[in-house]
């Protein structure tokens, strides 16, 4: 059985107070986060401040169980307070600010089964944007084991799922849409 | 009331583009194509390049997050309430099942919607429709779906708004759905219309689902036996999710 799926639709420009919640960036914190950052660019170069970029990933040891508790809601006042810091959910989310920018703090993943090259799994949503995209962010220690996954795409292509080290502990990750440089964009299947 | 520049198409003109869009679609008319003119934000937003298939069962996106009793509150599915009083416009209750494509139920997974209010104005500052902002109407929900993959959301039914994709453009009434699977490839963002709203053959964001069975599966349905005597009107609205899942779950 195989039924027709909903179609997707546009996130449209208003869903800024119902989609990100308090501490939507906070993966992870403490001394062995990272922060991930970057902007997203439309294919004129110019950000898009109206984007949302969730992650998915891994902890540390490879776990992909993930846990509740992204949005863990204070029972008095109904509001968001963000999680407690002690289970790794795994989820991150986040809007763009007015300058096309975002930035989460977490921990670089493991290897989900041995041998496995790790990733943050990247979902972006936009104005303009019809139906969602899915893409990759390999830290840079992981850069020959990306090409060795990846034989048929040019190492230039790939190199858009790279992120660069811009010091330690922290990476830059920007999302082209389109044009020059663009974000190679992933269907799994 | 701002008026869109007089460099902005006409409706005829989307018009056009519509029917052109239609006789160019891909063949797989399941989503949107996201490269789609009338759609005017969309040009500089959608990659060039194809898509990189990837088969790996092993895939970190065959997994997805997980949620749970702390990550909604009880008030959360029903937009009504938590405010001094009633919003204005018709009290409606909204409910189906999220299941994925093989009919299995999505046990509880996060369900998140926002809206217009009943004048069609969103709680948010870039809308600047001159229609009335509703104190009593948060605009937002969430809510987990049960064992069976339903969810049940109480909230007013949303008005029509403007948009400035072209002049005299219309959104038809619509709530935004954000919904998970069991799997990150299953993640969905869409929107739910209204049966039989006259807006539908003018609206470039519906109209990007070029084929009208696959456009029918976001219209809710009119359901009498969930409309409550003296308070609410019922629509039932079923999501299927596309996208692979880990052969894992298979028998979860
Ligand atoms: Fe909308």
């Amino acid at each position: 059985m195989s039924l027709p799926p909903t179609p997707a639709q546009t996130v449209g420009p208003f869903f800024g107070y119902a989609l990100p919640f308090t501490g939507g960036g906070d993966i992870a914190e403490g001394p062995e986060s990272i922060t991930v950052h970057g902007l997203v660019l439309d294919g004129a170069g110019d950000p898009v401040p109206d984007a949302l970029v969730e992650i998915w990933q891994a902890d540390r040891d490879g776990s992909l169980t993930g846990a509740p508790g992204s949005l863990r809601h204070d029972q008095v006042t109904g509001e968001v307070i963000g999680r407690h810091g002690l289970d790794f959910t795994g989820f991150g989310r986040v809007p763009t600010d007015a300058d096309g920018h975002w930035a989460v703090r977490t921990v670089a993943p493991g290897p989900h089964r041995p041998g496995a090259t790790p990733y943050l799994a990247v979902a972006v949503f936009a104005r303009g944007l019809l139906h969602h995209l899915h893409t990759r962010i390999y830290l840079p220690d992981h850069a020959d084991a990306l090409r060795a996954d990846f034989p048929d795409t040019g190492a230039d292509r790939l190199a858009t799922l790279l992120a660069t080290r811009e010091r330690d502990r922290r990476y830059r990750f920007d999302i082209r849409l389109q044009g020059d440089r663009e974000t190679i964009f992933v269907d799994l299947r | 009331m701002t008026t869109p520049p007089t460099t902005a198409p006409t409706q005829a003109e989307i018009d056009a583009a519509i029917v052109e869009a239609d006789r160019t679609a891909p063949p797989d008319p399941h989503h949107p194509n996201r490269d789609y003119p009338p759609y005017r934000s969309s040009a500089l937003r959608h990659p060039r390049q194809p898509l990189l298939p990837i088969v790996d069962p092993e895939a970190v996106e065959l997994a997805g997050p997980v949620f749970g009793a702390t990550d909604v509150s009880s008030l959360d599915s029903d937009l009504t309430l938590g405010l001094a009083g009633e919003p204005a416009g018709q009290r409606i209750t909204v409910t189906g099942r999220v299941v994925d494509r093989s009919g299995r139920p999505v046990p509880r997974q996060l369900v998140e919607i926002w809206q217009a209010n009943a004048a069609g104005r969103y709680a948010h500052d870039l809308d600047q429709h001159p229609a009335p902002l509703d104190p009593n109407f948060t605009g937002f929900g969430r809510c987990l779906t049960d064992d069976d993959g339903s969810y049940a959301f109480t909230t007013i039914r949303p008005g029509a708004y403007p948009w400035r994709n072209h002049v005299n453009a219309w959104r038809p009434a619509h709530i935004h759905f954000s919904l998970f699977g069991t799997a990150f490839t299953q993640r969905m963002v869409t929107q739910m219309y209204f049966p039989g709203d006259p807006l539908f053959r003018y609206d470039p964001v519906l109209r990007s689902v070029t084929d009208q069975a696959a456009r029918d599966r976001l219209v809710a349905r009119y359901d009498h036996d969930l409309s409550v005597a003296e308070w609410s009107l019922g629509f039932r609205w079923d999501i299927v999710l596309d996208g692979p899942i880990s052969t894992l779950f298979e028998d979860r």
